[in-house]
C-alpha cells in the first residue's frame, strides 16, 4: 500500500464512519446557525447595528462551531485502540493525521461555509461582501481545523477536556480571527480586501506544512 | 513629605501599582520556600519511619 | 565541553551551585528593586505630560518586558527537553511558567492602573495590553496542560510542545494585533515604555529591568531546586543533601 493509498484509506473511513451518525454530524451546524441567530435578539435589530458586528458575529461563531467538532476528533480512535494502529503504520503520521483534519474539516468547515452566505444576508451585510465572507471562511476555517488539531492531540488523553482545548486553541485562533473579520469588514466598507486574503493563505499555507506534524508528535506524546 | 505621598494627584494609581506589584512579586517569591518545607518535612518524617521499621 | 556541560545538568551538580548562586541572585534582586523603586518614586523629575503618573512605567515595563522573555526561555528549554530528553531542562520550563505567568498579570495590572488617568478608561485595547492579555493565556493554557496529565513525563512532553507552538504562534499574534490596533484607532498612539525616554528618568528604568531579571532567575531556581527534590526523593543524593543522618551514618560505615 502506497504512502497516498493509506492517507485516502483513513479519509474515506472517516467520512464512512461519520455517515453512520448523521446527528452528530449536523451539530457544529446547529450550533453556527444558533449563535449567529442569538446574536441580533441581544440586541436592537437596526441593520446598521447588525450589518456592524456581521463579520465578528460570523467569524466568532465559525469559531466556536469549530471547536465543538475538535474534542472528538482522536477522540474515538484513542479509546478503541485504532489510533495504536495509526502510529504503528509505516506511512508518514503527519501524512495520516493531515487526512483526519481534512476529514474533520470537510464536515464541518466546508458546511459551515456553505451556510456562511445565507447567514450574512441575515446579518444585513451587503450583497458584494457574500464573496469576501465565502472566500475569508475558506481559507480560514481549514487554518482553524489544523491548529485545532494539535489542541485535539494534546488533550486526547483527558477526560472533560473541553474547556481546557478552548483554552489552548482560542490565543492561537486571534490571527485567524482578526484576519477573516476584517476582511469581511473592508469590503463591507467598501475597501478592498486582498491583503487580509493573502495573509488569511500565507497562514494557512503555513499551519498546512507544520500542523499536522505538531499534531502527529502530540499523538505519539499522547499514546505513550 | 505630603507632596511625594501625593505623587501630583495621582497617587491612588502609583501607589496601587506599586503596591500590586510588591504584593505579587512577594507572593511569588515566598510561594517555593513554602513548598518546600512542606516536602522537606514529609520526606524527613518518611525516613524516620522507615528508619523505624 | 559537552562533558562539563552534561554534568552541569545533572541534577545533584545543579542542586549543589543552585544552591550557592539562589541566595546571591536573590539578594541582588532585592538591592535593584528596592534602589530602583526609591529612585523611580523619589528622585526623578517629573514628566511634564503625564505628570507622576509616569512613575508606573518602572514596574509596568519591566514585567512586559520579562513576561515575553520569559515565555521565550520557556519554550528554548522545553525544546531543550524534547530533542534532547535533559530532564533538568523541563524542571527549569516548569519553574519558569508560573513566574512567567505572575509578571503578564502584572503587566496587565499596571498597565490597566497606568491605562486609567492616560487615557481615561480602565481597559483600553490597546496594542500592547492586547498582546499581554493573550500572552497570560497561553501561559494559563501550558501550565493548565502539565496540570492535568497525570502521568509527569508526559505532561511534560505535551506542554513542552505547546510552549514551542505557542512561541511559533507569540509575533503572528503580536503582529496580527498591533495590525488590527492601527487599523481601528489609529489615533491612539501607545505612549506606554516607548524609548523615547529623558536619561535623567532611565537609570531607574535600567536597574527596575535587571532587578526583574535577577528576581525570575532567582525565583525559579529556588523552584526548580523544590522540583528536583520532589522528583528525585528516592535517590540517595537527596537523602545527603537534605541531611538524612541514617543515610550519613550508611555511607561513613561504607568508607
Amino acid at each position: 500500500m502506497t504512502v497516498f493509498a493509506a492517507a485516502w484509506a483513513v479519509l474515506r473511513r472517516e467520512l464512512w464512519l461519520a455517515s453512520r451518525r448523521p446527528g452528530e454530524l449536523l451539530q457544529p451546524l446547529m450550533f453556527f446557525l444558533v449563535v449567529v441567530t442569538l446574536f441580533p435578539l441581544g440586541t436592537r435589530p437596526e441593520p446598521e447595528l447588525l450589518a456592524t458586528m456581521a463579520p465578528a458575529v460570523l467569524w466568532v461563531a465559525a469559531l466556536l462551531a469549530t471547536l465543538l467538532g475538535l474534542e472528538r476528533l482522536f477522540r474515538a480512535d484513542h479509546d478503541d485502540g485504532s489510533l495504536e494502529q495509526l502510529l504503528l503504520s509505516p506511512a508518514p503520521l503527519a501524512l495520516l493525521t493531515f487526512s483526519k483534519v481534512l476529514a474533520h474539516w470537510l464536515l464541518t468547515g466546508l458546511p459551515l461555509v456553505m451556510l456562511s452566505p445565507m447567514l450574512a444576508i441575515m446579518l444585513g451585510l451587503p450583497m458584494s461582501s457574500i464573496g469576501t465572507v465565502v472566500l475569508s471562511l475558506l481559507l480560514g476555517t481549514p487554518i482553524l481545523s489544523l491548529l485545532g488539531s494539535i489542541g485535539a492531540a494534546l488533550t486526547v488523553g483527558i477526560r472533560r477536556g473541553g474547556a481546557l482545548l478552548a483554552l489552548l486553541l482560542l490565543p492561537l485562533y486571534v490571527p485567524t480571527l482578526i484576519l477573516g473579520a476584517s476582511a469581511v469588514a473592508a469590503v463591507r466598507d467598501g475597501l478592498p480586501a486582498d491583503g487580509q486574503l493573502y495573509l488569511l493563505g500565507a497562514l494557512l499555507s503555513g499551519a498546512l506544512v507544520l500542523a499536522p506534524l505538531a499534531s502527529g508528535l502530540a499523538l505519539r506524546i499522547a499514546s505513550e | 513629605m505630603q507632596e511625594f505621598l501625593q505623587m501630583g494627584g495621582y497617587a491612588g494609581y502609583v501607589w496601587s501599582a506599586y503596591a500590586i506589584t510588591a504584593v505579587v512579586l512577594i507572593a511569588t517569591a515566598l510561594w517555593p520556600g513554602i513548598r518546600r518545607r512542606r516536602l522537606h518535612a514529609a520526606l524527613r518524617k518518611r525516613w524516620q519511619w522507615e528508619r523505624s521499621e | 565541553m559537552w562533558s562539563f556541560l552534561h554534568r552541569l545538568s545533572s541534577p545533584p551538580t545543579f542542586y549543589r551551585w543552585s544552591g550557592v548562586i539562589t541566595p546571591i541572585f536573590a539578594v541582588i534582586a532585592a538591592a535593584l528593586l528596592l534602589v530602583g523603586t526609591v529612585w523611580g518614586l523619589a528622585f526623578t523629575p517629573t514628566d511634564y505630560q503625564q505628570g507622576d503618573s509616569f512613575r508606573i512605567i518602572y514596574v509596568h515595563v519591566p514585567a512586559a518586558m520579562l513576561s515575553l522573555s520569559v515565555y521565550m526561555a520557556m519554550a528554548f528549554s522545553a525544546a531543550i527537553f524534547l530533542i534532547w530528553r535533559i530532564k533538568l531542562a523541563d524542571v527549569f520550563a516548569a519553574s519558569f511558567a508560573p513566574v512567567g505567568a505572575a509578571f503578564t498579570l502584572l503587566a496587565l495590572v499596571t498597565g490597566s492602573i497606568w491605562g486609567r488617568p492616560t487615557w481615561g478608561t480602565w481597559w483600553e485595547w490597546d496594542a500592547r495590553l492586547t498582546s499581554e492579555l493573550i500572552l497570560l493565556f497561553l501561559y494559563l493554557g501550558v501550565m493548565a496542560l502539565r496540570s492535568s496529565l497525570p502521568e509527569r513525563n508526559q505532561a511534560a512532553r505535551a506542554a513542552a510542545l505547546l510552549a514551542i507552538v505557542g512561541v511559533v504562534n507569540v509575533p503572528i499574534i503580536h503582529f496580527s494585533v498591533e495590525w488590527w490596533n492601527s487599523l481601528h484607532q489609529g489615533s491612539t498612539v501607545s505612549k506606554l515604555g516607548r524609548p523615547a525616554i529623558d536619561p535623567s528618568m532611565a537609570t531607574p528604568l535600567y536597574l527596575m529591568i535587571f532587578g526583574f531579571m535577577f528576581f525570575w532567575l532567582a525565583n525559579a531556581f529556588s523552584r526548580a531546586r523544590v522540583e528536583i527534590v520532589d522528583r528525585e526523593q528516592n535517590k540517595r543524593w537527596v537523602r545527603e543533601a537534605l541531611g538524612d543522618k541514617a543515610e550519613m551514618q550508611r555511607r561513613a560505615g561504607e568508607k
